[in-house]
């Protein structure tokens, strides 16, 4: 399906919401993209892609991992030269060559990682570029005023003199919204802003994109939650494969159609892995592999026991800093612990680095796969071999012969994207770079696999891969220990269910039929009520 | 101020002053400026005369020219860059200024030349480092080396430097209450560091250059000038390595290839004892100044004391640096 003649169904649509305002003005975009197309090396990122932006209204960019929504926002900032095809704002042909230019014409981008300098205090990443100056120089006071009052409007309780280093991600985020909400932006980009907030946070964000929404802003919104993309959008750009789908109004979309768009054919594949990961839930657990007792880290983790048995999936679940990744740390020795030791099948010790781990096959995907993992300067193929040939000393290396096969057996297994053992790991998308990550484990042929939110921020389409992938290898013996934010894909893959809360394991579940909202209650058993002692800050 | 004196309401200007907590980020600077204090007063201690305020301006004057050497290499260090060319430049800068003046140039005229040369060379590199996207190490590297052998195509031998105008400057010296004197020098010194405490803490340059140290491509997606900032930093590096090359000219009043070998060292340790981060993005140029006045007491240290042989300056100052390079370490990531 390509983009055909959508403006009918534009008038229609704007009736029927909710919202205050009117219909588009006059149904004039103020910013339009046509045939933009992007090559890098020899991938292909965007392909005669078209986009039209309309003053107030939320645009929803959908599309998979790689399927070009960095590469279109990135166009459209400044960031990216565009080969071809051509870029009109407020009716007037233009050309960014760096993100300054884009910014002076009024668009306003807060990407998905913090692009903000930690080094410097609040009110100096939202003003820095545009500070309120006196005899020639800053005027520092005005500046934080001024910062105050922006922060004020969009309820954020933070100095605006503290040094923006000192507050956790979600405030530097929302601090980074500030900042683009400041500008007094026509366009306003929000590249998967909500990765990193929390349900409060998230409303405090679309109140803020509503009110900006009804002074006429044009709103660019990337998420991976079709649920916040439903709540918040009024019109949506689907892509795929860096082709433009087709554009549409959310009010007119169901989400099956929706997925649908995206994925294109690949959904019954999904639907039959959803069938698949089911069957092995009822699968039967073998013999102890690993087993932990007493482990215990200061500060990080309260002493817990763990066991861990042949072709089992244990989840761990619980929120954001409950424990989970201090666990599976200390279960490779990427921590050291203080207390407890790690038995592998008979053998006792404790875990004092990660090649202790590796040696008894113990295998670590960390959660953050950028800084520990991928090595974007590196092929595809080097990547993957990386822990296999680290296994093996760097005094015999891997025949050529035998690279070929491993790398091509896991590129097509994975169904990695480009298929090219030589493509450069920085222009994969995130998705395909967990694959490859997940290769780079597999390889080494594990007994043991501990993911740490492999699925993060990565689409539909390789979400189920990597959860099909995971089940598959669970029947085949491998025991894997899970963690992940998304309570229905721990709950989708795991045999066991282990809830984590304040630094330690609070509940450990046999997974006969456990709902979300089970685990949310286990979770919450406590929780609430310490919420109401210490409330977040 | 004035209000706070009334015993009315509130917290009086002495429970603020008490209660007052220096910004974390002065903490470098405060151990910095402490252990200065702390040298002075064993010296002062230990040795008779070594208190004399007359011993603390001679300090200005004797290291006048690494001071402005240390304020431009902050810039740099600030961007997470490094400027190994300093040295080099001040050298050449020495001989530009010495041959032009042989050659019966006006002092001014010569002064110009120095300053254009020295700015010129921090220009191409600071090029070569953005736009070629060359490491600053390799890019400063090969100005240091053209701007050592440049000194020799001037003259192999040393030349004396005999305009009256120059020497004039030289000796010349401002009064100070109480008969001590402060020379020409340190007060070009001092204002270097005044113009650049201001222009890192009050320009939107100044800013972008601490926003470039704390995350280069944050900072150019946040739409800051990176470009012309990262070549500004090596421009005012180079302008500042003349500037220190004319300062070293006048202390010594002659021009010679050999001058200043490794003082870029020197002013980078400056820069790193006053605590700004070899990474970038946190550093305050005061910082710089208190660190070559730390490097200087080491040697008046030295002096006064007769027996200690020179190379202890460059034991102690080694120390220091491992000191303070590993308590930055410890910090940094306690914070992180």
């Amino acid at each position: 399906m390509t983009t055909t003649d959508t403006d009918p169904q534009t008038d229609g649509a704007a009736a029927p919401r909710p919202a205050p305002d009117t219909a588009p003005s006059a149904g004039v975009p103020v910013v339009e993209m046509q045939g933009i197309s992007i090559t890098f090396g020899a991938v292909r990122a965007l392909d005669q892609v078209s986009l039209r932006l309309f003053p107030g209204e939320v645009h929803a960019l959908m599309g998979e991992n790689g399927a070009g929504k960095s590469t279109m926002i990135k166009a459209l900032t400044g960031v990216y030269t565009i080969d071809s095809g051509r870029i009109v704002v407020g009716g007037e042909q233009v050309e960014f060559g760096t993100p300054a230019a884009s910014q002076a014409a009024g668009i306003s981008t807060v990407y998905q990682e913090v692009n903000l300098v930690t080094n410097l205090t609040v009110a100096e990443n939202m003003m820095l570029g545009r500070e309120p100056r006196r005899f020639g120089g800053i005027n520092t006071r005005a500046m934080n005023r001024k910062a105050g009052e922006t922060l004020q409007r969009l309820g954020l309780d933070v100095d605006p003199a503290s040094v923006l280093g000192d507050h956790p991600i979600a405030v530097q985020q929302l601090v980074a919204i500030a900042r683009a909400v400041d500008v007094e932006a026509r366009v306003l980009i929000l590249d998967e802003p909500t990765s990193s907030l929390d349900a409060d946070e998230v409303a405090k964000l679309f109140e803020v994109m509503r009110t900006l929404r009804d002074d006429g802003v044009a709103i660019v919104f990337v998420s991976h939650f079709l649920d916040q993309i439903y709540e918040i959008s009024d019109r949506m750009t689907i892509l795929r494969n860096g082709r433009l789908v087709e554009e549409r109004m959310v009010s007119e979309t169901s989400q099956l159609e929706l997925v649908k768009l995206m994925i294109g054919r690949e959904l019954e594949a999904l639907e039959q892995i959803d069938r698949e990961v089911a069957a092995t839930d009822s699968a039967d657990t073998g013999a102890p592999v690993m087993k932990v007792l007493g482990l215990s880290r200061k500060g990080s983790l309260e002493t817990t026991d763990l066991e861990l048995h042949e072709g089992e999936v244990v989840g761990l679940a619980g929120l954001l800093g409950s424990g989970r990744t201090e666990l599976a740390r200390l279960l490779f020795g990427a921590d050291t612990a203080d207390t407890g030791e790690v038995q592998f099948r008979s053998e006792r010790r404790r875990l004092r680095s990660p090649r202790h781990a590796i040696d008894r096959k113990v295998a670590f995907s960390s959660e953050d796969r950028k800084a520990e993992g991928v090595i974007g300067d590196l092929t595809v193929a080097d990547n993957m071999l990386l822990a296999l040939q680290a296994s093996r000393g760097w005094l015999r290396p891997i025949p050529q012969s035998t690279r070929t096969t491993l790398v091509q057996e896991y590129i097509e297994k994975l169904d990695i994207r480009p298929a090219d053992p030589q493509a450069l790991m920085r222009n994969l998308s995130g998705g395909n770079q967990q694959k490859v990550l997940l290769a780079r484990w597999l390889i080494t042929q594990p007994e043991v696999l501990i993911l740490d939110e492999p699925t993060r921020g990565i689409d539909i389409g390789a979400k189920a891969q990597i959860q099909a992938t995971v089940a598959d290898l669970a029947r085949q013996g491998l025991s894997v220990v899970f963690i992940s934010a998304e309570l229905e894909e721990v709950l989708r893959l795991s045999d066991r269910l282990v809830v984590m809360r304040d630094r330690r394991k609070i509940a450990e579940r046999r997974n006969d039929g456990l709902s979300v909202s089970d685990v949310l209650e286990i979770i919450a058993g406590e929780a609430r009520q310490d919420q109401e002692a210490h409330p977040r800050d | 101020m004035s209000t706070a004196t009334l015993p009315t309401t509130g917290p009086s200007a002495w429970d603020r002053v008490r209660s007052y907590t220096p910004s974390s980020k002065y903490y470098p600077v405060l151990a910095t400026t402490a252990l200065f204090i702390g040298m002075f007063g064993i010296g002062s201690l230990r040795f008779e005369g070594f208190g004399d305020p007359q011993v603390f301006l001679s300090l200005l004057l004797d290291n006048s020219f690494l001071i402005v050497l240390a304020v431009g290499m902050t810039f740099v260090i600030l961007t997470g860059g490094i400027d190994l060319s300093v040295g080099s430049v001040v050298a050449l800068s020495t001989m530009i200024a010495a041959k032009t003046l042989e050659m019966g140039w006006s002092p001014y005229l010569a002064i110009v030349a120095v300053l254009a040369a020295g700015t010129l060379l921090g220009l191409l590199m600071g090029l070569l480092i953005h736009y070629f996207d060359i490491q600053p190490f390799i890019a400063t590297l090969a100005g240091m080396f053209l701007a050592r052998g440049l000194c020799y195509i001037i003259s192999i031998e040393a030349i004396p430097i005999r305009d009256q105008t120059f020497s004039d400057w030289a000796f010349k010296t401002v009064n100070l209450p109480g008969g001590y004197y402060i020379g020409y020098t340190s007060v070009i010194a001092l204002l270097t560091v005044a113009v650049a405490v201001w222009v890192l803490a009050r320009t939107r340059f100044g800013r972008t250059v601490y926003a470039i140290g704390g995350s280069e491509s944050s900072a150019l997606l946040m739409g800051l000038k990176v470009a012309s900032t990262k070549v500004g930093v090596y421009v005012i590096s180079g302008f500042c390595a003349a500037l220190g090359g004319l300062l070293f000219a006048l202390y010594t009043l002659s021009g010679y290839s050999l001058n200043a070998v490794g003082m870029e060292l020197d002013a980078i340790a400056a820069v790193v004892i006053g605590g700004t981060l070899l990474t970038g993005g946190r550093g305050l140029v005061i910082g710089s100044l208190v660190g070559v006045l730390v490097l200087g007491i080491i040697q008046t240290f030295i002096s006064f004391d007769g027996t200690l042989s020179s190379w202890w300056t460059r034991i102690v100052i080694g120390l220091l640096v491992l000191v303070f390079v590993v308590i930055q370490r410890v910090a940094t990531r306690r914070q992180s």
